[in-house]
């Protein structure tokens, strides 16, 4: 188990939500966006950006760089603010996401923005470019580590189990996906829309090492990764089970967030919770 | 008057014929020689794609996908976006076709540096019938950002763009055939992404200022446009034959200056007349000189199973039907004037 010291699982917790506030703000300065994924995927990329991923936001090209790569592109958002809270870019730029000239596209776009490994939006194709990364880094041998964050829907996509399989059939070391099991999608819950259950059982036919994990435990999931690291003969994906929409009431668990922004009353609403949120993390840890 | 650069027997009948897609495989050799960061991947059709040599030379970089051509081209993204130079080898239909969106946003909207390999394009496919015989694959291609189109016209040529593409940075598209085909090009005949060439011109001895016809074909065809030029410079009627290879970037000025000069124009392709290289060509003269145009090439249908030689003269691109096109063109001609 990882070891975290109180004050820095408190940090990483408070830029959690500091995220989250970001994420409210620029969907309704943006005036159209996703709201749930983006919020319940906060923590994990917090603790990518803030403590697993080797990277230098200064540098980032930098080819030893570790890879990630988000297949479900439409929660762009947690990615932008999480990049530019790191010290990609400037916090400002958050405000022009999906207007005129920016460089924050409604999907992301490679080559524009820095930090940004691939394009994506299109569902289903985004594990497939991360494997190509790890298969580059073999040919390579370079040790960077090539992270993918998938949506659950998108697994009703062909492309996504001709890599699965792909990924199953080479034995991957250097490729950790990670899978937000937050069982919505735009036409209502995925179990009702096309039954993706069950996952685990899908992954482990397909030769993956299987782990699953609670989405908003950054201790978890880092010590997920680490385990992911440690197995040698399988892929490993983790399952990580999150509330979308999480750190607002009247967002979490409701499909109808998926693809819709707040309206400014509800951005208040919302960014009144987080705050509070934000107050009683720092009471429990003191 | 044949182009000196050309093979000079290609009018025999016995000339040599090799499939275009010999020429890829050739190519990937040659690369997986010159370049370490060639990588070639196969959808399960390694052989007939002629990937198979690469495949034996260089197994550490080559990746069997399976029957998987969404896999195919998004696994080449990541590749080409990681300092790799992929190419994709598949039947046409399935690669550009079964995963066009793939190649639009994850090759060529993000720039990545895969080059797409499209064996079996064309009719001359023959018996496996319509399913297999790439016939839009040209259009689909041509009108994507970032993305060039090569179709080479021979086994030759179809190698020297095969080296070439990776010598270019970005996606390219590049178009082969089954079936056996004339060598028209030599080792020493020019190629160069972007550059039209004429394969023919009026004979000197004519003594005739101008052609009455420019005909701008691509791939294999290319063998029948110039059959036709000689038989009709038999019938007093001369004509110039120009291979425009590379449909993207299109060589906009040699086929001005040529279609200027003629003032009429007869495109030849393999491929449906929508969209393809005549669709290009005729954007460009409508854009810029619009002069008479006649097309030559698939009539908004699909293929069958035959024999290639035969498909070729019932969907209408054979000699006979070459030679009626430069009739009505320049019947069309004289008529505007």
């Amino acid at each position: 188990m990882t070891y975290f010291h109180e004050d820095e699982l408190k940090y990483l917790e408070g830029v959690a939500t500091r995220i989250r506030e970001k994420i409210i703000e620029m969907l309704l300065e943006a005036g159209s966006g996703h709201s749930a994924g983006p919020l319940g995927m906060a923590d994990i990329f917090t603790a990518l950006y803030f403590n697993v991923l080797r990277h230098d936001p200064k540098k980032p090209k930098w080819p030893d760089r570790d890879r990630l790569v988000l297949s479900n592109g439409h929660i762009c958002p947690v990615q932008y603010v999480a990049l530019a809270y790191a010290g990609y870019f400037p916090l400002e730029e958050l405000m022009t996401l999906r207007k005129i000239d920016s460089r924050l596209q409604g999907h992301p776009h490679r080559g524009t923005l820095p930090g940004i490994e691939t394009t994506s939006g299109p569902l289903g194709s985004g594990l497939s470019q991360a494997i190509g990364m790890a298969l580059a880094a073999q040919m390579d041998k370079k040790k960077y580590w090539t992270y993918c964050i998938a949506s659950d829907g998108e697994h009703q996509e062909g492309n996504f189990w001709e890599a699965v399989m792909f990924a199953g059939k080479n034995k991957f070391l250097n490729l950790i996906l990670i899978v937000d099991r937050n069982n919505i999608q735009i036409d209502g819950y995925t179990e009702k829309v096309m039954q993706l259950e069950p996952l685990r059982a899908k992954y482990e036919a397909f030769n993956w090492h299987v782990l699953e994990i609670d989405g908003h435990n950054i201790e978890d999931f880092v010590d997920a990764v680490s385990e992911a690291k440690a197995i040698y003969e399988k892929p490993t994906v983790i399952i990580a089970h999150t509330i979308p929409g999480r750190g607002v009431s009247f967002m979490e668990r409701d499909y109808l967030w998926h693809g819709k922004p707040p309206t400014k009353e509800e951005a208040e609403r919302a960014l009144l919770e987080l705050r509070t949120l934000g107050k009683r993390i720092e009471s429990e840890h003191e | 008057m044949l182009n000196k650069n050309l093979n000079q027997k290609l009018f025999d009948k016995d000339v040599e014929q090799i499939p275009t897609r010999n020429g890829y495989g050739e190519g990937l050799v040659v690369l997986g020689e010159e370049n370490p960061n060639v990588v070639v991947l196969s959808a399960d059709l390694t052989e007939s794609t002629r990937a198979e040599a690469f495949s034996k030379k260089f197994p550490e970089r080559f990746i069997e996908i399976g029957v998987a051509e969404q896999n195919l081209a998004t696994i080449a993204a990541g590749l080409g976006i990681s300092g790799k130079i992929p190419f994709i080898s598949s039947y046409a239909t399935f690669s550009p076709g079964r995963n066009y969106e793939q190649i639009r946003t994850t090759i060529a909207y993000n720039d990545s540096n895969v080059k797409i390999a499209g064996a079996h394009a064309g009719i001359s496919v023959g018996p496996d019938g319509a399913t297999h015989q790439a016939t839009e694959d040209i259009a689909i291609m041509r009108v994507m950002p970032n993305m060039k189109v090569i179709v080479p016209c021979d086994v030759i040529e179809a190698r020297k763009a095969t080296i070439a593409a990776a010598k270019i940075w970005g996606p390219v598209y590049i178009r082969f055939g089954r079936e056996k085909s004339p060598v028209l090009t030599t080792e020493t005949t020019p190629f160069i992404v972007g550059k039209a060439q004429l394969l023919w011109v009026p004979s000197e001895k004519r003594k005739v200022k101008k052609p009455d016809v420019l005909i701008v074909g691509c791939g294999p065809l290319l063998h029948n446009a110039l059959c036709a030029a000689k038989a009709l410079e038999d019938e007093k009627i001369n004509v110039s034959v120009m291979n425009v290879h590379t449909i993207k970037p299109l060589d906009e000025d040699s086929i001005l200056n040529h279609a200027g000069h003629a003032g009429a124009v007869v495109t030849l392709e393999e491929h449906q007349i929508a969209g393809g290289l005549g669709g290009a060509v005729a954007e460009l003269l409508a854009k810029k000189l619009p002069l008479p145009i006649e097309f030559v090439g698939m009539e908004d249908t699909f293929g069958e199973s035959g024999k290639p030689n035969e498909l070729i003269e019932k969907y209408g691109m054979g000699v006979g039907a070459i030679k009626d096109a430069v009739k009505r063109v320049i019947k069309r001609k004289t008529q505007s004037v």
